[in-house]
């Protein structure tokens, strides 16, 4: 059954040494968690990016917290780069495995129908195919005589992310979000922060069940109130440029980096 | 700022021309220019009584018609449904192959940028990919790009993807699929050609008569500073209020 726990509880059951997956700005960011989790003081994270970041990932890799992150990207979008991934990655300090969008995706999807590889269209000719030995070209074994790329599934020890409501079943609301569900279908685990617990069962009429990710996927669930802060949550607030931009300034030097992130959950608790 | 302004307004109208025809385009992360001129070839074939035209804005919730989570974009590619896309790249070769991951010595670059997208995948699948990046200059420019995240052309394999159109901040550039590189089509003022050999490190085609970009009409402009930046706002908030302050101001 799924455990509606503390905030802390929830972060504390992620584990040095383990792959935590994370989906795209916007998607639902467990900015909240990742607080606590950075209170923990988390170390040797595999990040899996699903199927990129921005704050997320730049907060964690620069707190020392990544030993190797697989992404198709890292950037804080109209704020620009990311600084402590940009420098991480230019001074050797994580292993890092280049991806693209769709292949982390397919990778996911195969360990959701639990088979070794996914093929996927496209990436011929990419150097991607140089750096990343685990993938593979093949002639494909049935139908239209072609090569196809292979990649392995994707099976995250843990995914994390951030939604509007559970019910008190574990139920959680994923909207259009069904990358969450594609997360969730792959994770072994799975940690949802959410903005409330509401006392309606979420799978009660068609309408409501369709944008529901069941409880069945879902391990724990935390209340974290503007949970996403400082980036948006779809239907309940939008990103906060201002802290974005502020972050990114200060994330530019080593330094100021610190002077944040040391900051982060104090000023997380009061501003959102 | 108003020179600023008209530098954008030519690239957002240029771009609404390159995608003229097409059904379905889509647009990555950080692309507020090409949404602008997704928005405005809507726009205006929505007055003229041309058939409609679907935009998919990635990290867009109003301007976004997808229910199936991120990979829907992806799958929709796959099968035909996406007709124009645009690409970026910190470098882009003579050969239209594009670098979003880093100069120098991989994986330790002595520049990186942020990564590949989806472009190694959807630069294979959809058929009008559109190049555009704003800094035109050797740097970007190059003979051949140190990696490559997205290549142009691969006869090993089928596909119906792949590079259309080059648009940078001084010039337009046509890509030929057969011969395999590009063709200056126009120069935007007030550059000359002269300026686009010295900023362009990859050989190119040039005719002897090169044409200047046009700007944009008073229809396209009034367009453009009414209700496309106001459509532009919810995706690209920064830029949106940037655009709509210098046409007030």
């Amino acid at each position: 059954m799924t455990e509606i726990v503390a905030l802390e509880a929830l972060a504390a059951r992620v584990a040095p040494g383990q792959s935590l997956a994370i989906p795209v700005d916007g998607s639902g960011v467990a900015m909240a968690a990742t607080a606590a989790l950075l209170e923990t003081g988390i170390r040797d994270l595999k990040l899996i990016c699903v199927p990129i970041s921005g704050l997320q990932a730049d907060l964690l890799i620069g707190a020392g917290a990544v030993a190797s992150l697989e992404t198709s990207a890292v950037s804080l979008g109209e704020a620009g780069p990311a600084p402590r991934f940009t420098a991480a990655v230019k001074n050797g300090a994580l292993t890092i495995r280049d991806s693209t969008c769709p292949a982390i995706y397919a990778g996911l999807l195969a360990a959701q129908k639990g088979v070794p590889f996914m093929p996927i269209a496209g990436i011929i000719g990419s150097d991607l195919l140089n750096v990343r030995p685990d993938w593979q070209v093949i002639d494909s074994p049935v139908g239209e005589a072609r090569k196809v790329v292979v990649v392995p599934a994707i099976s995250p020890d843990v995914a994390l992310f951030h939604a509007p409501e559970a019910d008190r079943a574990g139920n959680v609301r994923i909207g259009r979000h069904r990358e969450l569900a594609d997360l969730a279908y792959a994770a072994k685990r799975t940690l949802v922060t959410v903005e409330r617990i509401v006392d309606r069962n979420l799978l009660e009429s068609e309408d409501s069940a369709a944008g529901v990710l069941p409880s069945l996927y879902v391990d724990a669930v935390a209340v974290a109130a503007r949970g996403a802060w400082p980036l948006a949550l779809w239907d309940e607030y939008p990103v906060d440029e201002a802290e974005i931009a502020r972050y990114a300034a200060m994330a530019r030097s080593e330094d100021g980096f610190r002077a944040y992130l040391s900051a982060f959950p104090t000023h997380r608790k009061r501003v959102a | 700022m108003s020179a600023e302004r008209e530098r954008r307004e030519i690239l957002i109208a240029a771009i609404a021309d390159l995608l003229d025809g097409i059904r379905h385009v889509a647009v990555g992360a950080s692309s507020p220019i090409p949404a602008a001129g997704a928005m405005l070839l809507r726009a205006r074939n929505e007055r003229d009584g041309k058939p409609p035209v679907r935009i998919s804005i990635l990290g867009s919730q109003a301007h976004n018609f997808f229910t199936n989570g991120g990979i829907e974009l992806f799958d929709c590619a796959a099968q035909g449904r996406v007709d124009a896309f645009f690409l970026g790249g910190g470098q882009i070769d003579g050969q239209g192959n594009i670098n979003l991951v880093g100069a120098g010595d991989y994986p330790t670059s002595h520049v990186r940028w942020p990564g590949s997208f989806g472009s190694a995948y959807l630069y294979h699948l959809i058929p009008r990919v559109i190049l555009f990046r704003e800094e035109h200059s050797p740097r970007v420019f190059v003979p051949k790009v140190d990696f490559v995240s997205a290549r142009a052309i691969t006869p090993e394999v089928p596909r119906r993807g792949g590079p259309h159109a080059l648009l940078t901040n001084m010039a337009l550039f046509d890509f030929d699929r057969e011969a395999g590189g590009f063709a200056l089509r126009s120069v935007h003022p007030p550059f000359t050609p002269a300026d686009i050999r010295k900023n362009t490190g990859f050989a190119y085609q040039e005719q002897e008569v090169v044409r200047e970009t046009p700007r944009p009409d008073a229809a396209t402009l009034a367009l453009l500073r009414g209700r496309i930046f106001d459509e532009l706002a919810e995706a690209y908030p920064a830029f949106a209020r940037t655009m709509k302050q210098a046409a007030t101001g």
